[in-house]
């Protein structure tokens, strides 16, 4: 306990130290809130509807509908299923889809259920935009559907001839109140290909695609007045989980976070002097005299520098999260929501990232006993692969760099999440790390156990 | 002390202090290593082959920023400095060797890198042709400049952590907030000013009406960083107590 309150008093007690760490505070505040500047954005024009999940999502769709009160069901043929990829580009795109569909109501973002076949994933049943059962993996047409509504649970099934049915899936969205909407939809998504035409940053190509179905031998029954003849539909849309990326909307709130690496260098700085100095004054020798089990002189270090590192970050990014977020937004700059709980880690997160580094800065600062080289090599294995990854190498390489550098905890701060149903450029330019949030922390923790282990060896073996 | 005295007095406690010749080694390696490994892995076609190939300059001016902080934040950390000036009164002529000596090494070292780059390049990357001599000159004299505006800053900050991380926060803080900003004139004006986003810009060979700022124009801004630097740091050397 002495021990830590010494090193404690140490650290508050140098005044240029007290500054550095006051500044990271200021340096992840202050340019959070810059990024975006002002938009033309206000509230409810562009935001995005959330699903019954609480999530962003996008909900556009064609369709063919009519009420459906009480229990029925829904069968159909999907005759023909045709589409582009915008000018120039025939075919359907991977998640095109056309299909049966039971919804709550007509409002964006309502509880569903539904069962189609498309572009290249076979016959699928969704209900509520981030659930996905697979059907049959061959998506050939003519294929028939069937959606049946019974009280709170929705069946889809599959047929080749309309004959011997499969069950697909039963499903339960979350609201279904006794009149629900029931119709034939289509939809058909962004697309985005990456290209290589400029250099620095990967280029983006993209644009809306569109799709076409046509749906004939319409056979309702149960409750639902009779319908006949045959529908063509075409639509343009999505029924899914919103995604950031290239064809994101607005700033995610990991992007409101970019001063975490300049409140890094700060905190690395301090961290690093934390123990280079004492060599350099040769205090060092007065300390490991005055507590000979030099280990935990390391240990109470890094306890004091890492506490002190967690609570600015955790303190600063609180403070993006909220009132950063609400002032981008104010200024008419959409910033995408996300759940409570991911907010929670990209605070926890930030605190983490600054505490983990500050130790990380201590245990090479020991082992260096060279303050310049310390905080380099510190800065430079969390900061240079990711500008490399995000600018200059390919896909595979930047990948494989996140996943084995001390870059990787800057995975911690992700916002966005990736979806199977959501065809996307996951790369990291685009925010999205290979590896889970926690999954690329524990790599950074690992890199700072084995500075840490090197740092004891070189203490406890090196005259001080 | 006439001038040729001074640098001669600088070189003499540059080149003999401990472990400097292993950075300036470090310097050329990090380059070279850097370089081919982003070469290797990209391997084939990319949009610019040239600047690619010369990636590890990324990682070289970390290792130029440490050579070029050492000299200054040593002296003042052992309080040599007061023995320096006292024996050159001139304290603008002990910086002005001091950034000499650093650029003149810098330079020296890193041609080596440079050259193992562009002949890694060459090897791995295809479309790999014609006008060698701007980027390959740009990637040495970005490397000098990256040393003098280091020299500067530890002037400024007499302090060698301090200052090693004021040059990385300098040179990283302009291209990782382009990457935040969503706004795309915005984004070119941060990459513009910024000194390692305008400096780099002197390795591209295509794509240069992309390019935030002109090859040279780009060399210029880091110049001009460099140059407040060093003066600041001449400025505030010759007014404070040392």
């Amino acid at each position: 306990m002495n021990l830590l309150r010494a090193e404690w008093t140490k650290l508050r007690t140098v005044r240029g130290w007290v500054v550095a760490l006051f500044l990271a505070g200021v340096a992840i505040v202050g340019i959070g809130v810059a990024p975006g500047l002002s938009g033309n954005c206000h509230p409810p024009q562009c935001a995005l509807p959330t699903g019954p999940g609480g999530e962003e999502v996008t909900d556009v769709y064609s369709w063919v509908h009519r009420p459906l009160s009480g229990d029925g069901s829904v069968t159909v043929r999907v005759a023909a299923f045709g589409g582009n990829r915008g000018p120039g580009g025939e075919g359907l795109v991977p998640w095109a889809k056309a299909g049966l569909m039971v919804r709550a109501g007509t409002q964006r973002g309502a509880s569903y259920a539904a069962v189609m076949v498309t572009g290249a994933h076979g016959v699928r049943m969704q209900h509520d935009f981030t659930h996905d059962r697979a059907g049959s993996a061959a998506a050939t047409v003519p294929r028939w559907l069937r959606i049946t509504r019974t009280g709170g649970a929705v069946t889809g099934e599959e047929s080749d001839d309309g004959v011997t049915w499969r069950t697909v899936a039963t499903v339960r969205p979350a609201r279904l109140p006794s009149t629900v909407e029931v119709g034939m939809f289509v939809t058909s998504p962004q697309f985005s290909a990456s290209d290589t035409e400029s250099f620095g940053r990967t280029g983006v190509s993209g644009g809306p695609s569109e799709a076409t179905a046509s749906f004939d031998s319409v056979a309702p029954a149960g409750g639902w007045s009779e319908a006949g003849g045959s529908f063509t539909v075409t639509g343009s849309g999505d029924v899914a989980p919103a995604v950031s990326g290239p064809n994101g909307l607005g700033t995610s709130l990991t992007q409101t976070l970019v001063g975490t690496f300049l409140g890094l260098v700060f905190v690395v700085v301090v961290a690093a002097l934390c123990v280079t100095a004492e060599y350099r004054h040769g205090t060092v020798r007065t300390t490991f005299l005055a507590e000979p089990r030099r280990l935990r002189v390391l240990a109470a270090k890094a306890l004091v520098v890492g506490a002190a590192a967690f609570v600015l970050g955790t303190a600063a990014a609180v403070a993006v999260v909220t009132l950063g977020a609400a002032s981008l937004r104010g200024n008419g700059v959409y910033v995408n929501a996300v759940p409570a709980l991911v907010a929670v880690r990209l605070v926890v997160g930030t605190g983490g990232l600054l505490a983990v580094c500050a130790v990380l800065a201590l245990a090479l600062g020991t082992l260096l006993r060279r303050s310049a080289t310390a905080v380099t090599a510190a800065l430079l294995t969390m900061v240079l692969p990711y500008l490399l990854a995000v600018a200059v190498l390919p896909l595979d390489a930047a990948r494989w760099l996140l996943r084995l550098t001390p870059a990787a905890g800057f995975a911690v701060q992700q916002s966005a999440l990736e979806y199977d149903v959501v065809d996307n450029l996951y790369t990291p330019s685009a925010g999205y790390f290979p590896l889970p949030p926690w999954g690329g922390f524990a790599v950074l923790l690992g890199w700072t156990a084995l500075a840490s282990v090197g740092a004891a060896y070189r203490l406890t073996r090196s005259d001080a | 002390m006439n001038a040729l005295a001074v640098l001669r007095a600088e070189w003499t406690k540059f080149r003999t202090a401990p472990g400097m010749a292993w950075l300036l080694v470090g310097v050329a390696v990090a380059t070279a290593g850097l370089s081919a490994w982003a070469s290797g892995v990209s391997g084939g076609a990319v949009p610019d082959p040239v600047r690619v190939s010369l990636t590890g300059v990324m990682f070289g001016q970390a290792v130029v920023a440490i050579v070029a902080v050492l000299p200054v934040g040593d002296e003042y950390a052992s309080g040599m400095v007061r023995v320096s000036f006292a024996a050159v009164p001139r304290r603008w002529a002990v910086l002005g060797a001091k950034a000499l000596v650093v650029g003149g090494a810098v330079a020296v070292a890193a041609v080596p890198g440079v050259l193992v780059s562009l002949w890694a390049g060459q090897r791995w990357l295809s479309g790999y042709a014609g006008g060698l001599w701007r980027p390959g000159v740009g990637a040495l004299l970005y490397l000098v400049l990256v040393g003098l505006l280091s020299v500067g800053v530890a002037a400024v900050l007499r302090n060698s952590a301090a200052a090693i991380g004021a040059v990385l926060g300098l040179l990283f803080a302009f291209p990782l907030m382009a990457l935040s900003v969503p706004d795309p004139d915005w984004r070119r004006h941060i990459e513009q000013v910024g000194p390692m986003s305008a400096g780099m810009s002197v390795l591209a060979t295509r794509g240069l009406d992309e390019l935030p700022i002109a090859p040279w124009r780009g060399l210029g801004v880091l110049a001009a960083w460099a140059l407040g630097f060093l003066l600041v740091g001449v400025l505030l050397t010759e007014r404070r107590d040392s």
